[in-house]
């Protein structure tokens, strides 16, 4: 078995897939939500130094990552384990060498790297448009609105995966995070 | 020499792994074995099955830790076939 059969074989016997998939898309929503909400601040101050733009977003993604990878990771290795417990009660024997006991070790790391890794990818994605401008790449927008338009697509794409899940209109869910962004950005522009 | 042609085990294991991915690692942990899996009782949290593998040479020790390794647990034996085999000299 390849580690990726040997994941997914884990998960599936801890049923744990949608859990895998709910963290992601929370804790990406909260990453993209996060950078948009940090891009239209400095926007709104009239910020002008990038690398000082770039040093604040870098290190709230790098937060936002360390926090969901402990969280999750915290909370996780405790339920597998009152899960475990609760199996080798049912079955009067030690799981620990078995699959089940594999599962409770390795299957909290799993989760806790997605909800980890989510919000940091998707912030430096949002941040993409800064690194290129500051590598001297030309782009056809300002960087920060460039992160901007970057930030409200990845938060569509994550409706829109929310939408194919449940199987209801991939459009409608995609609009609908989507105005979740919009109200966020009213929001800041109302109060700063 | 005995060879094992036939076992028929009584065996008590949790929801996940599911009766079809439970009999496809006992049959491949063996060459070319056959292996049926009949659900007797289903709990809230484990399920009891009746397990038949059938074979040339079936190696009970890998049966076993096979079962084991998915978090099963071999209660009985309740049926068995083997076969002599005269060993050349």
């Amino acid at each position: 078995m390849n580690l990726l059969e040997q994941a997914s074989f884990l998960l599936r016997i801890t049923r744990s897939s949608d859990i895998v998939r709910r963290y992601f898309v929370v804790n990406g929503f909260d990453g993209a939500l996060a950078m948009l909400g940090l891009i239209i601040g400095f926007l709104v101050s009239d910020a002008g130094d990038l690398t000082v733009i770039i040093n604040v977003c870098v290190g709230a993604a790098i937060a936002l990552g360390m926090s969901g990878l402990s969280s999750a990771y915290v909370s996780e290795a405790a339920e597998r384990r009152r899960e475990l417990g609760k199996l080798e009660e049912a079955m009067i024997t030690d799981l620990h060498d078995s699959a089940h006991g594999e599962a409770a070790r390795e299957v909290p790391l799993l989760i806790a790297l997605v909800n980890g890794l989510a919000p940091l990818i998707i912030s430096l994605l949002i941040l993409l448009p800064l690194f290129l401008h500051q590598a001297g790449f030309s782009l056809p927008l300002p960087p920060l609105y460039a992160a901007i338009v970057v930030a409200l697509l990845v938060i569509f794409l994550l409706g829109v995966f929310l939408g194919r899940i449940s199987g209801v209109s991939w459009l409608r869910s995609g609009i609908q995070t989507l105005l979740v962004a919009v109200v966020t950005a009213a929001l800041i522009y109302l109060f700063t | 020499m005995v060879l094992v042609k036939k076992l028929v085990l009584d065996v008590l294991k949790p929801h996940q792994p599911n009766a079809l991915e439970f009999a496809q690692a006992i049959a491949s942990a063996g060459g070319e074995y056959r292996v049926s899996v009949n659900v007797l009782e289903v709990d809230e949290n484990t399920e009891t099955l009746q397990v038949v593998i059938e074979g040339d040479a079936i190696d009970f020790e890998t049966i076993q830790s096979g079962i084991n390794d998915l978090g099963g647990s071999l209660h009985s034996i309740d049926e068995v076939e083997v076969q002599g085999k005269r060993e050349d000299r």
